[in-house]
Order: C-alpha cells, then sequence, then structure tokens
C-alpha cells in the first residue's frame, strides 16, 4: 500500500463548509476526477458537512486518498452531537427533523460510489463516503 | 461577509452569483432580493452561471426566493446553470421546483419580456 494521505478540517461553521467544498474540490481534481464526479464529490461533501454543523453540533471532516493509484477519495465527517435515532427514516427522501429539504443524507449517498454511517442515540455520528473516477480502481471505505 | 450586488434593470431585479456562496451570504441574497421586490418589481434573474456547487440549501434558498418573488414581482428565473451542476442535481434527486430555469442571461431576459434591445433603449 502507498502512504495515505489525510487532511483533516474543522466544521464549526458555514464559512468552514465553504472551506471544506474546496479542499474537496482540489483533492478530486488532484485524484483525475472529471468535472461532473468533481461536482457529485463535492456536492455530497456539502451536505454532509452541513449536516455535521447543524445537526450534529460541529465538528471535522477528514479527507484521504488512497488506492495504489491514489484516485481514490475517502472523506469522513465526525460529530458528537446528538447521532440518529432512525438511520433509515433519516435517509429517505424529504424526512427532515429541522426546516431542510430531507434531501441531504439520501442525496449524498446517490452522489458517491460507496457510503456509510456510525450513529446512534448519544453515540454522535460518523459519514464515511469514497468515490473515484470512472476506470481508476475501486477502493473500500 | 460580501452581499451580493442586486441590479435593477427596468422593472427586473438581477443578482449575478460571482462569489464563493456560503449560507450566511446566501440568506442575505434571499432577504435582499425579498425586500428589493416588495419595493416593486416585476420579475426576478438570477445569474449562476459563476456557481459551481449547488446543494439542497442553496435549492431550498432558491426556492423559497421565488416563493416570495411570485407573490411581490412575478417570476424568477434561474440563469446560467452549468451542465455539471444540473447533471449531480438530477442524480442527487433534487428538483428545483418552482423555479424557471434559462440557458443564458439573454434567453432569462427574453423570458420576462425583456429583450436586450429593449434594456439599452430604457438605460
Ligand atoms: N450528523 C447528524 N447528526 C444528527 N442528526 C443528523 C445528522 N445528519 C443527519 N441527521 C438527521 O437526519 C435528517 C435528514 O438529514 P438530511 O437528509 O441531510 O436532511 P436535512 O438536513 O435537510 O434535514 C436530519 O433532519 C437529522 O434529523
Ligand atoms: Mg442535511
Amino acid at each position: 500500500m502507498s502512504p495515505e494521505a489525510v487532511t483533516r478540517l474543522p466544521v464549526t461553521s458555514d464559512v468552514q463548509i465553504s472551506g471544506a467544498r474546496h479542499a474537496v474540490r482540489e483533492a478530486a481534481i488532484a485524484a483525475g476526477f472529471s468535472l461532473v464526479e468533481q461536482t457529485k464529490l463535492v456536492t455530497a461533501a456539502s451536505e454532509l458537512a452541513r449536516n455535521t454543523l447543524v445537526h450534529g453540533g460541529g465538528g471535522h471532516m477528514e479527507i484521504t486518498t488512497l488506492g495504489r493509484d491514489q484516485r481514490g477519495i475517502r472523506l469522513t465527517f465526525t460529530d458528537s452531537g446528538p447521532g440518529i435515532p432512525d438511520v433509515a427514516a433519516a435517509l429517505s427522501d424529504g424526512y427532515t427533523t429541522g426546516q431542510g429539504l430531507g434531501l441531504g443524507l439520501g442525496g449524498a449517498r446517490r452522489l458517491v460510489n460507496e457510503f456509510a454511517i456510525d450513529t446512534g442515540p448519544g453515540r454522535g455520528t460518523t459519514v464515511t463516503v469514497a468515490s473515484w473516477p470512472r476506470g481508476a480502481r475501486r477502493v473500500t471505505l | 461577509m460580501d452581499r451580493i450586488p442586486i441590479l435593477r434593470l427596468g422593472r427586473v431585479l438581477l443578482a449575478s452569483i460571482q462569489q464563493e456562496l456560503t449560507d450566511d451570504i446566501a440568506l442575505a441574497l434571499q432577504q435582499d432580493l425579498t425586500e428589493m421586490a416588495a419595493a416593486g418589481a416585476d420579475g426576478v434573474i438570477i445569474d449562476i452561471s459563476g456557481v459551481d456547487v449547488v446543494d439542497s440549501f442553496l435549492a431550498r434558498v432558491l426556492s423559497e426566493i421565488a416563493a416570495a418573488a411570485r407573490m411581490l414581482a412575478g417570476e424568477t428565473v434561474v440563469a446560467g446553470m452549468r451542465p455539471s451542476v444540473a447533471i449531480t442535481l438530477v442524480e442527487m434527486g433534487l428538483s428545483l421546483r418552482g423555479l424557471r430555469t434559462a440557458r443564458s442571461l439573454s434567453d432569462a431576459l427574453s423570458a420576462l419580456g425583456l429583450g436586450e434591445a429593449r434594456i439599452q433603449g430604457r438605460s
């Protein structure tokens, strides 16, 4: 395995959501993502970072470049907020406990190649996603 | 926070987003456009050709601007959405409900009955 490059960013304000989008865009460009592939990953990151901030009370994002050819990207969003009691409900379109459209979690899942969520009441929430450009080697979470 | 400038072209309001859009800037745009629409306008154009990501938050803000403008100032047209953004919205399952879209600013102006010639004539 080649060494993994990890970047960690705080997600505690709306300006940092925008910073997270920029960092993911740069990583996706470096990994050879097409414009549409970049846009899908950055949009997913924007949704998940906003959830970290709005629902999780703030946390951080980690960007990891991985795979033998260094073309896969894994993003991890972590908070120690209230957690999600019913993940299936939270993933369904239109479900929100706030003011949102309820499309962030389900929408983000549709925009990435791999999606995993680790959460529970009182446990905080960690969402991990991974994508790679078409033709690159598949990466695992 | 840098607010997005809003221009008046005759009775049409034009906001062109040419900067990184934080949530606060998007909400300020919603407030400013709604206030200016209430003061009198016949249409709103939001140029998003400079926007490289539309997520569900921005989509909601755009829909809410259109809903308020519909009561106060007629139609809202969102102009210049990049193809990569449009593809992403479809894959995400996000529809811009209640929003008219136009390929370019000049298409948006024609959609609101304001050809370029007419604007030049008015200015
Ligand atoms: N990090 C998180 N911490 C706690 N709850 C969350 C988190 N992310 C999502 N949720 C829950 O899942 C619901 C759906 O999320 P999402 O699909 O992004 O919609 P929205 O953010 O518009 O409410 C949220 O309303 C919230 O109840
Ligand atoms: Mg959300």
